[in-house]
């Protein structure tokens, strides 16, 4: 697996100072996840956050540490890492499983979608697009993050195979198409609201050119 | 790390930081605050030994050193990214105590204590902004039964220390931005960014760290 398509340093630096709505944040923790370099390039803005930490001391309460050490509890230990299955860490305690548990609603002409619980701000969701199908629903307002989980996708811009992640702004117009192969797996979130009403229409149609 | 003022609105611009950021006739002043942050970061393998001595042995001698250097610096900046003093105050007694529960997680081959104490002060701030969850990574099986490389032991120890000196000799503009950004004062659409610290070599370490534990677990 050569992941082509990475984070953008702003993502990752808004990742890193904990800024990101919470559906980007499962996409950045997903690709990290997958991808040694940004986990590299993540720790190396980390270490910006502990020089920015240290720069800026304010004088603690009086009887503070006294306190501190008399709240102190038993060390924890280290829990070893669960094994991977079909989806990294972070995405499996969203799905609440594996791949056989996420519950899919049809979007027609194949496509499924599984809408996981975050907060406000952002939304994200598993894509199930079948080989050689067109991804729905791409008009973009806001920004819109797409990582591959399996399968790949094509559209305009480029090729996006697993672990390759498209960030898609306003601007980019675009009809992603999931190569001939195995079905293409998606995690996308976009900022935002997710349009259900325009979306059933559109489907009746072989090409999304929204 | 090239920020974009131009990105900014004007009412989130540097002119809400006078008493912090002084004009350039009081450049003398600033000059000489910089030059104390940077010495006051100077013995960052020190608090890696300490910190150590936390994981290893429970020390609690060596923690309350930790609280004193690391706990102030929690709590300013907690009250720079907008909590206010007495939640900072608590709050950073909370983040030291988590340093504490939290200690086997620390590997000092991989991150300074300074970075360490960083990211758990974030999650902690994110508590305090939101409820929302924030994701993390899949965790490594990092810290193995090896004893980590001294020299890279180093290296994580002195990056908090060259990285605050790099920071200190940018741009005032862009140095309040890298800040900002850090103190979670700007959204990523906000955050143009293009590195302009020596974040190279850090990447390169943790990566190679990480092509030896993947050889590992294969």
């Amino acid at each position: 697996m050569t992941i082509r398509h990475h984070l953008s340093d702003s993502m990752m630096i808004a990742y890193a100072a904990g800024t990101l709505p919470e559906a980007f944040s499962l996409v950045v923790a997903t690709h990290v996840s997958m991808c040694d370099d940004c986990r590299a390039q993540l720790g190396a803005f980390e270490a910006v956050g502990g020089a920015v930490l240290s720069s800026e001391p304010c004088a603690m309460a009086a009887g503070s540490l006294a306190a501190t050490l008399a709240r102190l509890e038993a060390p924890e230990a280290i829990r070893p890492p669960k094994p991977r299955g079909f989806f990294a860490g972070p995405l499996a305690d969203y799905v609440g499983g594996d791949l056989e548990t996420v519950r899919w609603k049809s979007l027609g002409n194949g496509v499924r979608q599984a809408i996981l619980p975050t907060s406000k701000g952002a939304s994200a969701r598993l894509l199930y697009i079948p080989a050689g199908q067109a991804v729905p629903d791409h008009g973009h307002r806001g920004t819109e993050l797409t990582l591959v989980l399996q399968g790949a996708f094509r559209d305009d811009t480029d090729r996006f195979g697993v672990g390759d992640l498209e960030v898609a702004t306003e601007e980019l117009e675009h009809t992603p198409i999931a190569e001939e192969g195995e079905p293409c797996i998606c995690l996308a979130a976009t900022d935002a609201p997710l349009r259900f009403n325009a979306l059933l229409p559109r489907l009746l149609q072989p090409l999304f050119k929204i | 790390m090239l920020l974009d003022l131009d990105q900014i609105s004007p009412i989130n611009g540097a002119g809400n930081y006078p008493a912090l950021w002084p004009l350039d006739h009081k450049r003398t002043k600033e000059a000489g605050k910089r030059q104390a942050r940077v010495t006051v970061t100077a013995k960052e393998t020190d608090w890696t030994e300490r910190m150590l001595a936390v994981r290893d042995k429970q020390d609690r001698q060596a923690f309350a050193e930790l609280f004193s250097h690391f706990a102030p610096r929690v709590k300013g900046f907690l009250i720079k990214a907008g909590s206010d003093a007495s939640i900072a105050e608590d709050c950073a007694q909370d983040v030291m105590a988590t340093v504490w529960r939290k200690a086997a997680q620390f590997d000092p081959s991989r991150a300074s204590v300074a970075t360490w104490v960083f990211t758990i002060a974030r999650n902690r701030r994110i508590d305090i902004a939101r409820r929302d969850r924030r994701p993390e990574p899949e965790d490594l099986p990092w810290a193995s039964e090896d004893e980590p490389d001294q020299a890279e032991v180093y290296e994580a120890a002195q990056e908090t220390n060259r990285l605050a000196a790099a920071i200190a000799e940018l741009p005032e503009k862009q140095r309040i931005l890298v800040q900002r950004a850090f103190y979670g004062d700007l959204s990523h659409s906000e955050i143009a960014a293009e590195t302009g610290l020596p974040l190279g070599t850090i990447k390169s370490r943790i990566r190679l760290a990480l092509d030896r534990l993947r050889q590992k677990m294969t």
